[in-house]
């Protein structure tokens, strides 16, 4: 660029004649080339203004216009990755522990009607009140005709149905896909399973949301999608379950009961492979939770979970454990059973006022179900120590198990624990807890004394829980227990080959206002077997049983309960893979403290 | 020189116009056979899911229950029992196999021809 002097010496030497000075057209010079600097250094910035302006207004166009393809397109899903891209069925399946199906889903149609494109309502209407016949013909009219413009008519509908419906050939007649539960199995495991019912409903699905039970209790597990594609597995085993609600079930019919339940646990685990209780319902079909008269009277009453009975002499060998495990006495020491026992101004009084005193040893107490001797043992222990035991026991509270009627069954106890309370818990009366509490605890006894949680998931690894009790205690509970079976109460209890071992309970019911029935009793049987090296926890309640075979009703344990858990036992074993063994001969005290 | 150029990219350019074409025929057909496939497969699934539930259904204990009960004098079951399970030592011995079936052709009732020599026996 050709640059234009700031001082021109024709100029100059031309003012300079004419006497003016040549500073003037230096400093005019300047300005005219600063000026032209401005006007392109101006230029420049205003083409870059443009620029960024055209940017900014270009890429918010593009932004727009994506925006506004997004919102008013139909989502469709991606069609192109369909590497991976799985249509599953909304809800999880639950699989025994075997993987039998116990509950899965299944498309059907539910059936609603756009009353607009509706022809000939009175004909449908008709029509629809012979293919349903809940359906009344005239409310249904009513309904078509009365302004709406949306009506849902069923739920679900059969395949059988849908094709009727078709035949109808209305256009205002139409289908919505709807995913139902279902349950194969039937009555099986129902008040484990629980059940299912809709929760929000739109034209295209419905949320399925369990309603009771392990499937309300799971409900996010099971509609998590990420995991709807993994069966949820339970410790349940199918055929051990159908065999005990077959054996309990004749039980509760034969021994005239309202009701019973059954829980089989495998100790090691805490696994619960069998919870039956009597009577069931259909989950395909679940009756509406009732809303007046007692609701242990309903069928949904799961007995062996929400069920709080007083569990009566069971309970004694807690007692005896704890006082053993605690070094005050042991198997063969000899205890005050002398009957009836004033303690106050109360009475402690023996089953129909037999008197097994006035000595007896503590392995007899239990054998024999003595209250007075089991009342000495718990005033040995003391109050304090007893509620310590139980708490550890686990039955103070409510059960941990995937349940969500457990939650709300927690055990009763007395507010305040004086020494007759001492008393009578020990034997069982005055406090209650569910057959699924006295379960946990019973296999806490037997899994060597390491406290055992409840589970309905499957599970592989034993129970590494807190010990309760030593190891030694815990065996020489279990032979007390055996004593029960071979010399004592529960003599019906004998399976050849599976050396049963447990303790029978007989409380009498509590009535609502207090006090206590004199023909109502709760049976309760708690066994372990096989007793030289416990697998299995089974507990057998039935609610008001009683024996009509001999001369007199017969309302013990030992006569109602018992021979129902024998059965039950006979059956299940061997279809849990237990081969029946000769029961080895009680090694001499010497050589158990030596092991 | 240049020309030739011009021409050569213009028959590019018509080349790669055709080759988006029928790429993009393609592809379409393509999306069309997923969107096809991935119905069927959740047809097939939806079918699989039923089945499975109606095989669930068809062994529900109850049903098998009632089976056994009806097809007992053919079948003859009856709830596993204790007294079922069996031990090895209770399984017979397999017989000990005869000389026929050892050596197949060999006739033991007729006379054999035995040749050769034995070895005298040593006397002390």
């Amino acid at each position: 660029m050709t640059r234009t002097p700031l001082r021109p010496l024709a100029r100059i030497l031309h003012a300079r004649n004419a006497g003016e000075n040549p500073d003037t057209i230096e400093r005019e010079n300047l300005r005219l080339r600063h000026e032209v600097m401005r006007d392109k250094a101006r230029g420049r910035a205003q083409l870059r203004l443009i620029f960024l302006a055209l940017s900014f207004f270009s890429a918010f166009t593009v932004i727009g216009a994506r925006m506004g393809t997004l919102a008013a397109t139909e989502p469709v899903e991606p069609r192109t990755a369909s590497v991976g891209n799985q249509i599953e069925a909304s809800r999880a399946d639950i699989v025994d522990r075997n993987g039998r199906v116990l509950a899965t889903n299944m498309l059907t149609h539910a059936l609603y009607v756009q009353t607009r494109d509706l022809i000939d309502p009175a004909r449908v209407a008709k029509a629809l009140a012979t293919i349903f016949p809940d359906l009344d013909e005239a409310t249904l009219l009513r309904r078509f005709t009365d302004g709406r413009s949306f009506l849902w008519v069923r739920k679900v509908l059969s395949p059988e149905q849908v094709q009727l419906v078709h035949e109808i050939g209305d256009p205002g007649l139409l289908f919505g896909p709807r995913e139902m539960r279902l349950y194969p199995n039937g009555t099986l495991a129902a008040h484990v399973l629980g059940g299912a019912s809709f929760g929000n409903e739109g034209v295209n699905s419905a949320e399925v949301i369990g309603t009771a039970g392990l499937e309300k209790f799971m409900d996010d597990r099971l509609r998590d999608p990420a995991q709807a594609g993994t069966p949820l597995v339970t410790s349940l085993d199918l055929t051990v379950q159908a065999a005990v609600e077959e054996v309990l079930g004749a039980g509760i019919t034969m021994m005239n009961a309202k009701g019973g339940a059954a829980i089989l646990m495998n100790v090691d685990t805490g696994e619960i492979v069998a919870l039956a209780a009597g009577p069931t319902f259909d989950p395909n079909d679940r009756p509406n939770n009732p809303t007046s008269g007692d609701p242990s009277d309903s069928v949904l009453f799961n007995r062996a979970v929400q069920g709080i009975y007083e569990l009566g002499s069971t309970f004694k060998i807690f007692a005896a454990a704890q006082a053993i495990d605690l070094g005050l006495l042991t198997p063969e020491t000899m205890v005050d059973a002398n009957a009836p026992m004033i303690w106050g101004k109360h009475r402690i009084k023996e089953f129909e006022n037999h008197n097994y005193g006035p000595l007896l040893s503590v392995s007899d107490v239990i054998a024999k179900s003595s209250n007075v001797g089991t009342a000495h043992i718990a005033l040995l222990i003391g109050g304090v120590r007893q509620q310590a035991f139980f708490k550890a026991m686990g039955l103070f509270d409510a059960s941990p198990v995937e349940l969500v009627e457990a939650r709300g069954a927690k055990p009763l106890r007395p507010a305040r624990w004086p020494d007759i309370v001492t008393i009578t818990t020990a034997y069982g009366h005055g406090m209650s807890g569910s057959p699924l509490n006295l379960a946990s605890a019973y296999a806490t006894i037997a899994n060597g004394g390491i406290k055992v949680t409840p589970t309905l998931l499957k599970r592989s690894e034993p129970m590494r829980g807190e010990r309760v009790i030593s190891e030694q205690t815990a065996a020489q509970a279990v032979g007390m227990l055996r004593r029960v079976v071979t010399e004592g109460t529960a003599s019906l209890a004998e399976v050849p080959g599976y050396a049963v071992a447990g303790k029978t309970g007989t409380a009498d019911k509590t009535m609502k206002g207090g006090g206590y029935y004199k023909d109502k009793v709760v049976n309760t049987f708690a066994s372990v077997f096989p007793a030289n090296d416990p697998k299995y926890v089974l507990i057998v309640t039935l609610d008001e049983p009683v024996e009509m075979t001999g001369p007199k009703p017969r309302r013990t344990a030992g006569w109602t309960a018992v021979p129902v858990a024998a059965e039950i036992i006979r059956r299940a074993a061997p279809l849990l893979g237990m081969r029946p063994q000769v029961e080895p001969q009680p090694l001499d005290g010497l050589t158990a403290v030596s092991n | 020189m240049r020309p030739v150029l011009y021409v050569l990219s213009f028959l590019a350019v018509m080349a790669l116009g055709f080759w988006a074409y029928r790429e993009n025929y393609t592809t379409q057909a393509a999306q069309r056979e997923v969107t096809d496939l991935q119905n069927e497969i959740a047809g097939l699934r939806e079918a699989l899911t039923i089945q499975r539930a109606e095989w669930a259904y068809l062994n529900r204990p109850d049903r098998l229950r009632q089976l056994a009960t009806l097809n007992f004098d053919r079948l003859g079951l009856l709830p596993m029992e204790p007294q079922q399970f069996g031990t090895a030592q209770r399984v017979a011995m397999p017989p000990p196999p005869l000389a026929t079936d050892l050596m197949p052709g060999l006739d033991i009732e007729a006379p054999q021809s035995v040749s050769g020599s034995l070895e005298a026996e040593q006397t002390p």
